[in-house]
């Protein structure tokens, strides 16, 4: 054991020796490596960032939060089916609320009507179009993550009067309001005008999925006052325990056939989703641009290895009289073998560090330049990398590195 | 010590078999300073090789301080070397690249010593073959004479039971090789075992023993230097 160490830490000596004393060629070769790193990294980066957009974007939805609606969350090959189910009524929301508070042990909290559509909006002589109108009640900040930066969500009260106010979002008070504060200032929506009670926190947008940052929420009584006509609607139902959510579902759909007067042989007429039935359908997208994109680009870094590889066999070949002389002295076939793995693996190893570095100061440009795109440089990546790395250095070292360790002394010694 | 008993060594080459040893015996004691000797093809340097357990004979058996080394494996025989042999080569072999100190310390790193016990043998012995100020070059910045004493050191770090030097002299103007020769003569004198490698009568000619290998076969084995015989054969 110990005179493995020595053979390593003197293999990592002649190593560096080596490298320094072939400096230009330990460059050229090194070079493959640090693109094929570089080239990997910033697809790991890409992958990373497109995966934490999404999880972001779908965070919108909450994991304890069911929806009701018409048509369900994923591709259907049967639409026609769906297409004739009668429409989410806000309505039911208050029915289902009913129902809940007298079932006892209910996995369900509270039921939120929403309605939609989408609305330009006007402050002044700036105007913001296609602005997501969501109509709801004061409940919503239960199902929702949304949080307010200035002011507030609207009450109970303004809920239920369908008072005219709105929280808007980030971007919306952004662009309306470039100078002040919108709090308390009226905006103006399909001629109506409303009063501005709170805005956002800033969410970010990725990929132009659904961001809280271009809508605008009002109560319901006010929406239905005014937008009433082509609204989409949907009910939201928070769930006590997310860990029960199965049991939320079936409490839910047995709820909501109550609701529809549904007769036990009638099948569904509505569809209840969640986050994961949303995320199942996005997942297989994300992994194959993740294995695509990997996979391209861990063909450079192969070209980067075979570069290491032939240059070991070159510097085998060079050296096959030391090779001799070390093997007349006593190393064993493993301590060279360990030798020219070491050899080619420190070359890769400091491709690697180099790879990364410049994939680091590349990330942070990119980052610079585009400040939506979620990029995410982490040190799991980092050691992924090294570990990559390592590993091609032993791929591409092992086969000069045994032949070398297979070298008959006598004829190595001889080799001029 | 070393007892060899009747072995052969046999070559393929190509379609030929190369009888390069045709059943040689010889001993060797302990404190002995011996020269092989004859012209080249004769089995000189297959007999070097056998001794410095570099090659394992065809047939026959090698005994090296009572162990059978015609049956150990490759790693067995690296740890014979490492320990027993200590090389001398003719074109030196030190490693360009490292000082005189590592180049010596390389066969106590295959050993398994230690970092501080290592330079301190090292330094000792370069010291021994009066180089204890020349511990901080490379191989380029020293003589031919000392690269050859680096090598000598290097031979003599682990305490070999033989030292096995292979035409030492070979790459030396003749005042250095004379240096060197005085070197063995003193290591000799000191109780190292040397068996010098040559055909060279100059140099076999500082040996207490010689042998002379013709075709394969030893052709004669008397003690000393013997002018009117070892002459015609050493040419």
């Amino acid at each position: 054991m110990k005179r493995f160490l020595y053979e390593l830490s003197e293999s990592w000596k002649i190593a560096a020796a080596q490298m320094r004393s072939n400096l230009t060629r330990s460059t050229l070769t090194a070079l493959g490596v640090i693109i094929g790193i570089i080239a990997v990294t910033l697809m790991g980066t890409a992958v990373n960032g497109i995966s934490i957009g999404f999880d972001k974007s779908m965070a919108v939805l909450g994991d304890d939060v069911l929806y009701v609606t018409q048509w369900p969350w994923k591709p259907v090959d049967d639409w026609w089916n769906y297409r004739d189910r009668k429409k989410i009524k806000t309505e039911y929301a208050e029915t289902l609320n009913r129902m809940i508070a007298v079932t006892p042990n209910s996995n369900l909290v509270v039921a939120v009507p929403t309605s939609n559509l989408m609305r330009s909006i006007k402050y002044g002589g700036n105007q913001v179009d296609n602005v997501f109108v969501l109509g709801t009640t004061s409940d919503f900040i239960i199902t929702s993550t949304i949080d307010c930066t200035a002011g507030r969500f609207f009450n109970e009260l303004e809920s239920r009067g369908g008072a005219n106010v709105v929280v808007i979002g980030y971007d919306v008070a952004d662009a309306l309001f470039p100078a002040q504060s919108p709090i308390d200032k009226s905006v103006l929506i399909n001629g109506q005008l409303f009063k501005v009670i709170g805005v956002n926190t800033r969410q970010g947008t990725f990929l132009g999925l659904f961001s809280w940052d271009s809508m605008v929420a009002m109560p319901l009584g006010a929406f239905n006052k005014y937008f009433s006509a082509k609204s989409e609607s949907d009910v939201r139902v928070k769930v006590k325990d997310k860990t029960r959510l199965t049991d939320a579902k079936d409490e839910l759909t047995g709820l909501m056939r109550r609701v529809r007067g549904l007769p036990p042989e009638k099948k569904d007429d509505f569809s209840i989703n969640e986050q994961q039935a949303f995320k199942s359908t996005l997942d297989p997208v994300k992994n194959s641009i993740a294995i695509a994109g990997l996979f391209i680009t861990g063909l450079s870094l192969f070209v980067g290895a075979i570069g290491i590889m032939n240059i070991t066999f070159v510097s085998v070949k060079e050296r096959t009289k030391e090779i001799g002389t070390r093997k007349a002295l006593g190393a064993r076939r493993r301590t060279i073998l360990l030798q020219f793995l070491i050899e080619s693996t420190a070359l890769c190893l400091l491709g690697g560090f180099i790879g990364l570095v410049f994939a680091y100061l590349m990330c942070f440009g990119i980052g610079k330049a585009f400040p939506s795109f979620p990029i995410h440089f982490s040190l799991g990546l980092v050691l992924v990398s090294m570990i990559v790395s390592i590993i091609t250095g032993l791929f591409s070292g092992f086969a000069p590195a045994w032949t070398a360790s297979r070298l008959d002394p006598v004829t190595a010694l001889r080799y001029e | 010590m070393i007892d060899i008993e009747n072995i052969t060594k046999d070559y393929v080459m190509g379609e030929e078999v190369v009888r390069a040893l045709r059943g040689v015996t010889l001993q060797i004691r302990r404190n002995e300073y011996i020269a092989i000797m004859g012209p080249s093809g004769s089995g000189k340097s297959t007999l070097m090789n056998m001794l410095g357990c570099l090659d394992t004979p065809s047939s026959g058996r090698y005994e090296f301080n009572g162990k059978n080394v015609a049956e150990m494996d490759d790693d067995e025989l690296a740890a014979v070397r490492n320990r027993e042999i200590g090389f001398v080569f003719q074109t030196f072999n030190l490693l360009p690249r490292a000082t005189s100190l590592r180049n010596v310390e390389l066969p106590l790193i295959y050993a398994g010593i230690e970092s501080e016990r290592r330079e301190a043998r090292a330094t000792q012995v370069l010291a021994d073959v009066g180089l204890g100020d020349r511990i901080h070059h490379k191989p380029n910045e020293l003589s031919g004479g000392q690269r050859q004493r680096v090598a000598i050191a290097r031979a003599l770090v682990n305490g070999p039971s033989i030292i096995l030097a292979d035409e030492p002299t070979g790459n030396l103007d003749s005042k250095t090789g004379e240096e060197i020769m005085d070197l063995f003569e003193d290591l000799y004198q000191r109780g190292n075992t040397i068996i010098l490698v040559t055909h060279e009568r100059d140099i076999a000619v500082h040996a207490r023993r010689t042998v002379h290998l013709r075709d394969g076969l030893i052709e004669m084995d008397h003690a000393g230097f013997i002018p009117e015989l070892d002459l015609p054969v050493a040419r």
